[in-house]
């Protein structure tokens, strides 16, 4: 009997033991390894942004993170008043921190000082024997150029939200940092690496006992692309601080060579944490330095449009070429008074007299146009503008584009619930009314317009694969009246742009003059205040097949087109075949890169001083740092 | 007294499995011990096992039936040194428990010889009784004999030497005829007990607050892993990560790092477990499963019922040390402070086991003769 109850009580211990050992021996391998290993995070640096030439537009700067180690709460406990004294957080803060993370898993430490200054990197130096729950980690910052400098192309990152967290399979944990607007968003796949892990011995009193083999961060890849510093450079000195916004095109294979936008912001203030008072500041900024306008802001083009009403005309022959009106500074169509804008020019007839379509485009007169418009209905109009992209997004590879919009029959239908007025046609025929475009269709537009029909996708990459290119059959003959006409405009003494001209290089374009209120603002408030103008410009050259197309914006300017746009795509030509020149002329070549940057102000008129761009060989000795982790 | 017994009378079986045990014991203190501050531990094992086979043998050689007559006198001892205890005894880890041997000047643990004590005065009391059946006032008997020296113990307090001596008392009534009825009425009686135990408001009276604790703890490991459910849990951990094969000798990292609580002593076989796996369990259990087996033959072949009373004391005693410590090291009974029998270090533990074997030795070298 008593044998039998010694087998039994064996066997029954015996059975505990499978349980442990062999049922769930995975599950407490896992712990065991949990309780041995401590993990603290190798952060990757983020790839690198380089303009065309090589140069370094966004790198990485060293920087340090102070981690708190969780998995002992006892211990957090008995250090958090140090902890807060020693690095200068408050308590109430820290506590939040905890709580804020308490549904995290223990072992997985948390970040609750970002940027630790010189004197917290000491103050946990010496005591790391007495504080054993704080620990460093090395992390690299984004480090953007200063001043703003083509910050809405760029982005910026920020900590990770939720969403982001749940869809990055496991990827991403929370303080971590993500692209969140502009490149850094865009393309924060490839920008961002993976972080490796540094794992660490440590016995159950939480000391550190040996290494094991560090699981290596993999940098993220570095994107080159198509912006030109030099050009980025002219473009925002010569927009300077007037809101707006430039964009220059390479319209033969849809690189942007150039993407300004202004009132600006500084993406380093957000690149270790933006605070939520600061970012209700940027929100509600009336002038909206959040807005990347290039390709967000929504305007009526004022007179550029007139370009796709001439060439409307053109195509269809209605009416015919030979088409000439007379423009006394008005015209009454449906009971009311049209004017022309020369009506109110400060100085100069009140009146174009009788133009031609080439004269018309050189003047910009409304009152040819009025005529046109009404003659070609709605209808063609709305399809050749959709056809040149107005309504549609470019497909740039840059977050948040906006479609403008082409007005037609059933889109006031659709939109208003009303018929089309006939009267409507009038104001859309000169780029007024419900027409809006973004700054980049514009010069999408142009540029393919003068190209003979052919527009490709604009993009932010250089040797982007897969560039879009759309054809829209235009005959020669059309193509030689327009950019004729659009020559003109600059290089005739009647253009609206006559003071842009620039010897020896095809420098054609067109202006616009826009009301700066949209089609449904215009009729809330359009009677109780007087708005000032945007002033459009739309430039490119060589007069067919162009090299660049360049079109800005000047918003609220209260000028015309050719006299406040105007210059600024005047220096960014001027910049293109400056630089242009020298390269041909074995100064340097786009293979021998140059050795030193170009930093010299083409146009100055706006001076920011800049900080010297580095190339990229000197850059990468000051960026090697943060990305030394591996290397070590 | 007739002719002294030969050696080759002696258990060499029953030697073989302590021996082996011993080994286990001692390879896997020094697996814990080496490179800590508690190195060289082992050695100081070493020495108590050779001093507890020295006594084993000696005491083998004195006739059981003259200690046996001695079991007043030595009861008497025991209740002094107990309350000796109490009065002068050494405190460790906030108990009573050790008094210090004036020429050697090393620390004995009391409990653990009045252990020794207690299995021969109820050897002596049941082989007493003779009739078939035992009287309720034989039951209050013994029950009074233990429970003296209990409460004492319980005083110290030390409530696992205090637990041991009830498996003794019961298997010793048990063998002596307890009639069903008391056995049923003990038997509730322990169950309300041990409920009362596990009750918060009831054992809020009875229990001291670091008892509760181990009480709660034992109940949620979970929620305060660093608090003392930390114990249990860590010897979980260690025990299921070992596996069926085992991390290797000196490789358990539960073991070397420290997570498991008093890995050398209470929870020597947690240590064991997870460097040598399951495999390793095995042998050790099987070990004590062939020990208390090898024991019960040599009661049954006890010349007289005070040796087999004195032999079955001995492996419900043993017996009640290997399930209490491994159901506490799988996590299966609350921290109760039993080693485990020649496994976990510790002299006055080791010496014990010896003495008590000495006197199974003692009980079967006499079987023959008369």
């Amino acid at each position: 009997m008593a044998s039998y109850v010694i087998v039994g009580m064996i066997a029954v211990l015996l059975l505990g033991f499978w349980k442990l050992q062999v049922i769930d021996s995975d599950k407490y391998a896992t712990l065991a390894e949990r309780n041995r290993v401590r993990e603290i995070p190798v952060i990757a640096p983020r790839g690198r942004m380089l303009d065309r030439d090589g140069r370094v537009l966004v790198d990485n700067r060293p920087s340090f993170s102070v981690l708190l180690l969780r998995e002992d709460m006892t211990q957090v406990e008995k250090h958090l008043a140090a902890i807060s004294d020693g690095l200068g957080i408050p308590m109430a803060d820290l506590r939040d921190q905890l709580n804020s993370t308490k549904n995290l898993a223990k072992f997985q430490p948390i970040v609750i000082k970002s940027d630790a200054s010189p004197a917290d990197i000491a103050f946990i130096e010496s005591h790391k024997s007495d504080i054993p729950v704080l620990e460093m980690i090395s992390v690299s910052r984004r480090r953007y150029l200063p001043g703003g400098f083509l910050s809405h192309a760029v982005g910026y990152v920020g900590e990770v939200s939720e969403q982001q967290i749940d869809a990055s399979n496991g990827r991403l944990r929370p303080g971590d940092f993500a692209g969140k607007f502009g490149l850094e968003q865009q393309y924060n796949d490839v920008l961002q690496g993976t972080d490796g892990k540094r794992r660490v011995i440590v016995n159950s009193v939480g000391k550190e006992v040996s290494h094991l083999p560090t699981q290596e961060a993999i940098p993220g890849k570095q994107i080159q692309l198509s912006i030109d510093y030099d050009l980025q450079q002219v473009a925002e000195q010569s927009l300077g601080d007037r809101p707006g916004a430039v964009v220059a095109l390479d319209p033969r294979n849809g690189e942007v060579l150039a993407m300004a936008s202004h009132p600006t912001l500084d993406p380093n203030d957000f690149a270790v944490r933006v605070s939520t008072e600061n970012w209700k500041k940027l929100n509600e900024d009336p002038h909206k330095p959040l807005l990347n306008r290039a390709i967000q802001a929504q305007l009526a083009p004022g007179s550029v449009f007139k370009i796709v009403t001439a060439t409307a005309m053109l195509e269809d022959h209605v009416p015919s070429q030979s088409f000439t009106t007379f423009c006394p500074g008005y015209a009454s169509f449906f009971g009311r008074q049209y004017h022309c804008w020369v009506y109110y020019a400060k100085k100069g007839p009140k009146s174009h007299g009788v133009t031609n379509l080439h004269e018309a485009i050189l003047q910009s007169c409304d009152v040819f146009f009025y005529n046109v418009g009404l003659r070609l209905g709605i209808d063609r109009l709305a399809y050749y503008g959709s056809h040149f992209g107005i309504g549609h997004k470019t497909g740039i590879d840059l977050p948040g584009e906006e479609t403008g919009l082409m007005p037609s029959p059933e889109w006031v239908e659709r939109a208003l619930h009303r018929k089309w007025y006939q009267g409507e046609v009038i104001s859309v025929a000169t780029g007024q009314g419900a027409v809006t475009t973004t700054p980049l269709q514009l010069a999408r537009m142009i540029g393919g317009i003068a190209s003979g029909g052919v527009f490709m996708q604009p993009h932010m990459l250089k040797d982007a694969p897969n560039v879009k290119e759309e054809r829209f059959p235009i005959s020669e003959h059309t193509i030689e009246e327009i950019t004729d006409a659009m020559y003109g405009v600059v290089n005739e003494p009647h253009g609206t742009g006559g003071q842009l001209k620039l010897t020896g290089i095809e420098f054609s374009g067109k202006s616009g003059t826009a009301q700066v209120i949209g089609y449904d603002t215009r009729a809330r408030v359009g009677k109780q205040k007087k708005f000032e103008d945007n002033a459009w410009f739309v430039g490119y050259a060589p007069r067919r097949n162009p090299e660049i197309v360049v079109s800005v914006l000047v918003q609220e300017s209260g000028k015309h087109g050719g006299e406040a746009a105007g210059p600024v795509v005047r220096d960014v030509i001027k910049a293109y075949y400056d630089k242009k020149n020298k390269k041909t002329q074995g100064q340097y070549t786009a293979e021998t890169k140059p050795p030193a940057p170009q930093t010299k102000p083409i146009s100055a008129k706006v001076t920011v001083p800049r900080a010297a761009l580095k190339s990229e060989d000197t850059a990468s000795a000051a960026i090697a740092r943060p990305v030394s982790e591996r290397e070590r | 007294m007739k002719d002294a017994p030969g050696t080759r009378d002696y258990d060499w079986w029953l030697l073989a499995i302590l021996a082996t045990i011993c080994a286990l014991g001692v390879i896997e203190i020094y697996s814990a011990t080496h490179g800590s501050s508690l190195a060289g531990m082992h050695w100081k094992q070493v020495r108590w096992i050779a001093i507890g086979v020295v006594l084993m043998f000696a005491l083998s050689r004195l006739d059981y039936h003259l200690i046996l007559d001695q079991a007043p006198l030595l009861y008497l001892l025991s209740l002094a040194a107990l309350i000796a205890v109490l009065a002068v005894g050494h405190t460790h880890f906030g108990a009573k428990r050790w008094i210090q041997i004036p020429a050697v000047g090393e620390l004995i643990q009391v409990s653990e010889l009045v252990k020794l004590v207690i299995i021969i005065v109820l050897a002596r009391f049941f082989a007493e009784v003779r009739t078939d059946e035992l009287e309720l006032r034989d039951v209050i008997k013994a029950g009074l004999l233990v429970g003296v020296p209990l409460v004492l113990i319980l005083k110290q307090p030390d409530l696992g030497t205090a637990l041991v001596l009830m498996p003794m008392v019961a298997v010793g009534a048990f063998l002596a005829g307890l009639k069903w009825q008391h056995a049923a009425v003990f038997s509730l009686a322990g169950i309300l007990l041990v409920g009362a135990v596990f009750y918060p408001p009831v054992s809020r009276h009875i229990l001291k607050p670091y008892q509760r604790e181990r009480i709660t703890s034992f109940l949620h490991p979970e929620e305060d892993a660093k608090g003392s459910g930390y114990q249990l849990l860590q010897s979980r951990i260690a025990v299921g990560s070992g596996g069926f094969w085992g991390k290797g000798f000196g490789n358990g990292t539960q073991n070397q790092l420290g997570y498991i609580p008093v890995r050398y002593s209470d929870f020597i076989m947690s240590a064991w477990a997870e460097e040598q796996g399951f495999k390793g369990v095995l042998l050790a259990l099987g070990l004590y499963m062939a020990l208390l087996l090898r024991l019960v033959q040599n009661a049954q072949r006890a010349k007289d019922r005070a040796g087999m009373f004195l032999v079955m004391g001995v492996a419900a005693a043993l017996g009640f040390h290997v399930l209490v410590n491994v159901a506490m090291v799988i996590g299966a009974m609350p921290v109760t402070g039993i080693p485990l029998p020649l496994m976990s270090y510790g002299g006055s533990a080791t010496l014990f086991v010896f003495l008590a074997i000495g006197l199974v030795m003692n009980v079967r070298l006499r079987r023959f003769v008369n």
